[in-house]
């Protein structure tokens, strides 16, 4: 019987073939673009560590003076988990989460050994030792530093799969020594590609959001003793000796705490209270406001997705719905056309549930035409998207699950918009239809 | 011709209608917002800096080895350096003048000071923009000083880029001028741009735009500060203006000459967005490329929605025409003409067209209030929904044509014809 629907459904479609198309066309190009905004939408608003991001929590604190009238959480908004290094210093060696790490980013210049190479500049990260097992980015070589070279200020440097490739053309760099601004530092590991999207810890620490990750991580201590200078830098008081950064009223460092399970989070937070109300009657700080969001609602907190790539979404949303509407219009423009069709077959012996299917399976062929179709399209959206300048532009691929939404959208879509006509076109009664023949 | 047995024939096709009523609708609402995008878009792409922007080009460079900066004698080695490097871009023959300044206009690296009408104001009056460099900076960038006077050489200091900054004197934006001291008389008045250091406003330039670009720059987009003093740091930045048309050979001359005079230095050269010599129109096309390629988005899917309703419609009707043959013949048959014919179908796709634009100017309007609450979005003039209107009718009208001239070319003689 379903060969037999197809094959009604092929001989009408041949009937009307601009009609057929031009369905077939509007419904793909909505499918189209919904796929290519929703991939970079998918592509802006994922979680950098599915597997452990409820366990990755960002402690927020208010250091700001006691005249200060920033309500706390417009501060968190802006701000996030940005500390002083005092603070921040404080928290990291009180070792209450199950790993913790501070983070700040500096713009690395790195000196090639071989003469002839101009220097260049490599997007650099200073954080403590924790920091790898954390987020978890894994070696190719050799592994981190040790909370011991923190605290020795070790000239140490971990680099990334693609500057050891560049460098040193792939082979094993441990060992070898690194020219980053005017020190020589020693390579302990390298990394495999690791690039978490969005690049939630540089958030707001004045990097990008998205991208091919950091080449250069340096332990933090180390860079401060060196006097590297970091990305972004918020003061709030006066009196700022911007050469001793680890005293001044300023923050510049993110914390970031892994816990065992989720469910640590309230005796967490409970701490960071405690801390920062011991801090206050010390009269170091002012606002006992703390919060402790993971990182997924860090990330929602922060804003992270661009408001243009929301705004492209559901526009191609309404897009699509108004392509839909059409196609039901003329599906049912087209089936009504047939009713004397209908009325013969119904006369026939078929049942309306026959009908039924038969005006289902054909609308489910426009949609898989229109997916087919939608797929192409979606391709040629995201190869337009690629060759865009936006810093997450490269990384915008159809993935395997995008391809299945692409068919199940696709055919969801045209069998709502068959099933109006379709349930017309079983309603109709035989006799009128076959007087007039 | 009465209206009524077009709405008789029109009950009997509600769902059609309802259909083609509601693409109408959103089709409107959509575009009507698509285009006001558009529009914020391009008056945002286009905004001049206040610089005049023909035959200027920027250099970001930074020395190898340089002295810190910590202490005073380097500093002034740090000094001696970038006051080298601008006279050997002033020296070469395709350049007409060259200042250093720490940043410029949309390039997004900003030194943000709020600023005070009196010493150890809690909350400053407004924010503004940090522009440091010499005499040399009003000509070379092409500002337009409307009040007072340019710095002399003498006003002329220089410090560390970590140091503090007290500028007895400083030039500031008509726009920021106006704001502080709303009667006008701005010149000669005293402002705190460091909390408890007064600065005389000796100047006043028509237009200058703070780096940043970003929306969270837009309130004062125009505040900014010039001060008479060289920043010293470890890197540098260059403004160059070429001679008239001299462009593109002061920008290959400009990093050869810098490398002759210092080796110890990183320029990157080449075509991409690396490269650290950038002329101000790619500097401006880089600025505003997110905006650009919305705008082009937006005006994309604008043509696409408008052909796939007109498309529509004209599918619609055409099946109308030829359900409706026979009713055709039989009113040829009693003496309609074609003329009425054509205006029958006119006239039913006014109606319908109507009804939609009616709803979708509701739907635009809302739409506009919901983007409004859910973007940093501004309210939409009428004059687009009414613009949006006209066009989605005459859109109708030109769409229905085709199968109307086809309904009247129905002969007669149909009305005897039983298939």
């Amino acid at each position: 019987m379903f060969t037999y629907y197809l094959n009604l459904a092929l001989r009408s479609f041949k009937r009307n073939r601009v009609l057929t198309a031009l369905m077939v066309l509007a419904l793909g190009l909505g499918i189209g673009a919904s796929i290519t905004t929703l991939t970079v939408l998918k592509l802006l608003s994922g979680d950098p560590l599915p597997q452990k991001s409820a366990r990755i929590f960002a402690p927020e604190i208010d250091p700001l003076t006691a005249d200060s009238t920033t309500p706390a959480d417009r501060l968190f908004r802006n701000w996030g988990n940005l500390m002083t290094y005092t603070d921040a210093m404080n928290l990291l060696h009180a070792r209450k989460g199950k790993r913790q790490a501070v983070m700040a980013l500096t713009p690395d210049k790195i000196t090639p050994q071989e003469a002839g190479q101009h220097p260049f500049f490599s997007d650099g990260v200073i954080t403590t030792s924790d920091f790898f097992g954390m987020f978890d980015a894994s070696f190719q070589y050799g592994s981190g530093w040790s909370a011991q070279d923190d605290d020795d200020r070790a000239r140490v440097a971990v680099i990334a799969g693609f500057l050891n490739d560049k460098l040193f053309g792939g082979a094993n760099s441990v060992g070898k020594a690194l020219r980053i601004g005017d020190q020589d530092y020693r390579i302990v590991g390298v990394l495999k590609p690791w690039a978490p999207q969005p690049r939630f810890y540089a958030v707001n620490l004045g990097g990008r959001g998205y991208g091919n990750g950091d080449a250069v991580f340096l332990p933090l201590q180390t860079a401060v003793a060196d006097k590297v200078n970091t990305q972004n830098v918020n003061c709030f008081d006066t009196g700022v000796d911007i050469n001793h950064l680890e005293t001044a009223p300023c923050v510049w460092v993110a914390l970031w705490v892994e816990l065992a399970s989720a469910s640590d989070a309230s005796a967490y937070k409970s701490f960071l209270s405690n801390y920062v109300a011991q801090q206050i009657s010390l009269g170091r700080m002012h606002h006992p406001e703390v919060a402790l969001p993971d990182l997924m609602a860090f990330l929602a907190q922060q804003q992270v997705v661009p408001d243009d790539a929301r705004l492209q979404a559901n526009l191609a949303f309404g897009f699509l719905l108004i392509c839909i509407v059409n196609t039901v219009g003329l599906l049912l423009a087209k089936c009504l056309r047939r009713s004397r069709e209908i009325g013969v077959r119904r006369a026939l012996g078929a049942t309306r549930g026959a009908i039924f299917a038969q005006f289902m399976v054909e609308s489910g062929m426009v949609g898989i035409a229109g997916g087919v179709l939608g797929l192409v399209f979606a391709e040629l959206g995201l190869w337009a998207i690629r060759h865009q300048p936006a810093e997450y532009a490269k990384l915008a691929h159809l993935d395997v699950s995008m391809f299945v939404a692409t068919f199940v959208i696709a055919l969801i879509a045209s069998l709502i918009a068959g099933l109006l006509p379709a349930w017309r076109a079983c309603v109709v009664a035989p006799a009128p239809q076959l007087k007039s023949v | 011709m009465t209206l009524h047995p077009i709405l008789a024939a029109l009950k009997k096709h509600k769902a059609g209608v309802t259909l083609i009523t509601l693409q109408i609708a959103l089709t409107l609402a959509i575009v009507c917002n698509a285009v006001f995008i558009i529009g914020q878009r391009i008056d945002r792409i286009n905004r001049p800096t206040g610089m005049d922007e023909h035959n200027l080009f920027l250099i970001v460079q930074l020395w190898v080895g340089a002295p810190t900066g910590d202490d005073a004698a380097s500093v002034d080695k740090l000094d001696s350096l970038q006051r080298s490097d601008v006279a050997t871009l002033r020296n070469l023959p395709d350049v007409e003048s060259a200042i250093a300044i720490n940043t410029t206009p949309l390039i997004n690296s900003t030194w943000n000071n709020g600023i005070g009408l009196k010493p150890d104001q809690r909350d400053s009056t407004d924010q503004a923009a940090m522009y440091f460099g010499d005499e040399q900076m009003i000509p070379t960038l092409g500002l337009k000083l409307v009040a007072g006077r340019n710095f002399t050489a003498s006003d002329v200091t220089h410090m560390g880029f970590q140091g503090h900054m007290k500028p007895p004197i400083v030039i500031v934006t008509r726009a920021l001028a106006d704001k502080l001291f709303p009667k006008g008389d701005a010149l000669g008045k005293t402002i705190y741009v460091d909390r408890n250091t007064p600065s005389r406003i000796i100047g006043i330039v028509a237009r200058l735009q703070v780096p940043s670009v970003e929306s969270w720059a837009n309130s004062w987009a125009w505040n900014s500060v010039l001060v008479p003093t060289r920043l010293d740091a470890n890197y540098s930045r260059y403004v160059v203006r070429a001679k008239p048309g001299r462009l593109d050979a002061a920008m290959r001359e400009a990093p050869k000459a810098l490398y002759a005079a210092n080796p110890m230095r990183v320029i990157r050269t080449g075509s991409n967005d690396d490269s650290s010599v950038h002329s101000f129109a790619e500097i401006r096309a880089h600025a505003y490329r997110a905006d650009r390629g919305m705008a082009i988005l937006m005006g994309v899917i604008c043509v696409i929605l408008l052909c796939v309703t007109g498309a529509g419609i004209v599918g619609l009707t055409s099946f109308w025409v030829g359900q409706r043959r026979k009713q055709i013949g039989i009113r040829r048959a009693l003496g309609a003409t074609r003329r009425d014919i054509l205006r029958y179908f006119q006239t039913e796709n006014l109606l319908i067209a109507g009804a939609g634009v009616v709803l979708g100017a509701i739907l635009a309007v809302g739409l506009n209030l919901w983007l409004m609450q859910q973007f940093q979005m501004d309210r939409m003039s009428l004059l687009y929904v009414l613009v949006g209107v006209i066009v989605l009718l005459g859109l109708g009208q030109g769409a229905v044509f085709a199968p109307a001239l086809r309904a009247s070319r129905v002969s007669p003689v149909e009305a005897t014809r039983s298939v």
